[in-house]
């Protein structure tokens, strides 16, 4: 894909490169695996201080500090620490690592070795989507190609320190991607979220033991703390906001696709890189951070106080574009993926869709997420359908109402966000719906396309 | 069980990859899978066998991800993504489209045998949206008309 002007590329530097592969020789023709090189000769814990210093956040949803995730690891327990890697690149709107791990797998490698040395640990995993089985097979190259030059397996460099890593394969669910979820996963069971606590995966992780869970693009990101330094990293970006971000743009927009930013506003990204919406369209609402997260709707003003005691006042494209400035506007960042709706979309019916994914999703281990995603599956679908009883819209608010915050794990919230914020931010949409869409001669073609579930 | 020498050699090459034998349940049915197109209960046995645990600890993973299956399906896999992005996009209209090519419906198997169509969750593919999965190949920036050159080609290898 065509590299933006606006964009700040570091994770995603060398991924489109004209000639640029998969394999080895192209990545340590640009200086890969140096910092591998450096991270040996290091004190662990010199890396994790580093990385503590460099305010690196998570990148695969809940954006919660890296460093300090590393700090809570359990070192006493005199088990194995397990560090593995998120691949199941699963909420609706992103394909961020599917870019990294197909185009520049080896990157992802050394930012692995580089926390797994930090982390003292001897094996790590990569959890990878059934849905990307070109992504598995070409990480599984990729290690055998580390392996033979020493940068995996026994021995890393001559150091003395030895980490395998074997690649894991998921078999199409979503709920693989939270993080508790993944660990039973991987331990060959069902994906059935654990409760935390005690299942902190610092503590009780895989097979019980202290383990790491991190985001591809989180891990690949060590490479550059390393490379630039704290300092150097803390650079991009706005304080408390450090480093790059791959956002991944799809919907009604001229040029859908992904672009790593580094300070920018979200009218920069929409506008400017991506191209606005669509000839003779305009924006209506934006999805921001994944699937999961609470609309923006598009001429709202998001208000408040800055942190100084300042305050501001934004439209939709003055929103900074990074975790706390999403915050700021009453959604999170999530994991990148900002779907864009523009002024053909039916909220109802894009939420209509929504919850039909969800209700599939749900592992079905909670009685509020699990029922209750179904209710709002069904409740959306029958609006879609023209069948919207007037009491829909306050039943569907009771439902997710008794869902958020019940549940075992942060799929309720996912579930709930988007029925809250869209109905919040839309409400008149949803009862003039209800209202219109009983008349038996309405065209329900569009909507019916956009629920696309069945 | 009959399973391919290839199988066998990847599912003895999964089990000492893990700590616990358990966790490679799901790398073994993946193998099994491709090799028999679906899992048996002989193969769900034969697993547990294989990994000195309970076969319903093999089939309660067995039952609880969408990929593993139970029945046989078509010739060809087609998954077309159905979520939010690819909707927006006119996913709906390429999943009818590959339906009426082979004059089927959702999650059979095609009169000819050729397919079976499913609708799948977010493929990770949203910036290049309508996509769809045949078999191990996605195909992206779907439209109608690309629809039905795809079917047209797995028409004529189903055929040769
Ligand atoms: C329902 C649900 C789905 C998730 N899916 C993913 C995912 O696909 N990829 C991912 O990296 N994190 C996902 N997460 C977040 C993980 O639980 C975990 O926080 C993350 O992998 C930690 O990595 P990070 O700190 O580097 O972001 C999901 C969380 C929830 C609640
Ligand atoms: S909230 Fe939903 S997905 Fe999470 S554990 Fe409960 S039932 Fe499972
Ligand atoms: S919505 Fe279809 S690939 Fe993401």
């Amino acid at each position: 894909m065509a590299i933006h002007p606006k964009e700040q590329r570091l994770v995603l530097k060398y991924a489109d490169e004209p000639g640029y592969t998969p394999h080895i020789d192209s990545y340590l023709a640009h200086g890969g695996y140096d910092m591998l090189k450096k991270a040996v000769t290091m004190e662990p814990q010199a890396i994790i201080d580093e990385v503590k210093a460099s305010t690196l956040r998570g990148r695969g949803g809940a954006g919660f500090p890296c460093g300090l995730k590393w700090s809570f690891v359990d070192r006493k327990s005199g088990k194995p620490i397990y560090l593995i890697c998120n691949c199941d690149e699963s909420e609706p709107g992103t394909f961020k690592d599917r870019q990294i791990v197909h185009k520049d797998p080896h990157q992802l490698i050394e930012g692995m070795m580089i926390s797994c040395f930090a982390n003292n640990v001897a094996k790590a995993f990569i959890y990878i989507r059934e849905e990307m089985p070109y992504g598995a097979k070409i990480l599984d190259q990729a290690i055998l190609e580390a392996k033979e030059k020493g940068f995996v397996g026994d021995n890393v460099l001559g150091s003395g320190y030895s980490c395998d890593i074997v690649v894991h394969r998921g078999a199409a669910a979503y709920i693989c991607g939270e993080e508790t979820g993944l660990i039973e996963s991987l331990e060959g069971k069902r994906a059935n979220p654990r409760i935390k606590p005690p299942y902190f995966p610092a503590v009780l992780g895989l097979y019980n033991c202290p383990t790491i869970v991190n985001n591809v693009e989180t891990l690949c990101n060590a490479v550059h703390i390393l490379d630039l330094g704290a300092e150097g990293f803390k650079k991009i970006g706005r304080p408390n906001n450090a480093g790059t971000r791959i956002w991944c743009v799809s919907g009604g927009v001229q040029r859908p696709g992904y672009y790593e930013v580094g300070e920018m506003t979200l009218g920069e990204l929409v506008y400017d890189v991506c191209g606005g919406p669509l000839p003779g369209r305009s924006i209506k609402a934006i999805i921001p951070g994944g699937s999961s997260m609470k609309i923006l709707k598009n001429g709202e003003r998001y208000k408040g106080k800055n942190p100084d005691g300042s305050e501001y006042d934004w439209g939709l494209e003055d929103i900074p574009l990074d975790y706390d400035g999403i915050a700021a506007a009453g959604s999170m960042s999530g994991s990148g993926g900002m779907m864009v709706l523009d002024d053909t979309v039916s909220i109802p019916a894009a939420l209509a869709n929504l919850m039909a994914f969800y209700s599939h999703e749900s592992c079905g281990q909670c009685t509020p997420c699990r029922e209750g995603s179904l209710w709002l599956k069904k409740i959306t679908s029958r609006m879609v359908h023209g069948q919207a009883r007037p009491e829909d819209v306050d039943l569907m608010l009771d439902v997710a109402g008794q869902i958020a915050g019940r549940t075992i794990c942060a799929f309720g919230f996912a579930v709930a966000w988007p029925v809250q914020s869209y109905i919040a931010k839309f409400e008149d949409e949803f009862r003039e719906y209800a209202a219109h869409l009983s008349d038996p001669n309405a065209d329900r073609q569009a909507i019916k396309e956009l629920a696309c579930n069945g | 069980m009959d399973l391919k020498p290839e199988t066998l050699a990847e599912i003895e090459a999964a089990i000492p990859k893990y700590p616990e034998a358990q966790s490679a349940v799901m790398p073994l049915l993946h193998a099994i899978q491709k090799d028999q197109g679906f899992i048996s209960n002989e193969a769900a046995e034969w697993v547990a066998e294989k990994l000195g645990i309970a076969p319903i600890n093999v089939l309660s993973v067995v039952t609880f991800y969408p990929f593993f299956r139970q029945h046989k399906i078509g010739k060809r896999h087609i998954r077309v993504c159905r979520t939010l992005s690819c909707a927006m996009a006119g996913g709906s209209k390429v999943c009818d489209k590959m339906l009426a090519e082979f004059e089927t419906e959702l999650n059979q198997v095609s009169p000819g045998g050729e397919v079976t169509v499913e609708f799948a969750e977010c493929l990770a593919s949203c910036g290049s949206a309508p996509v769809m999965l045949v078999d191990e190949d996605l195909h992206e920036n779907l439209t109608v008309e690309k629809a039905k050159e795809i079917c047209d080609k797995i028409k004529a290898e189903a055929k040769s």
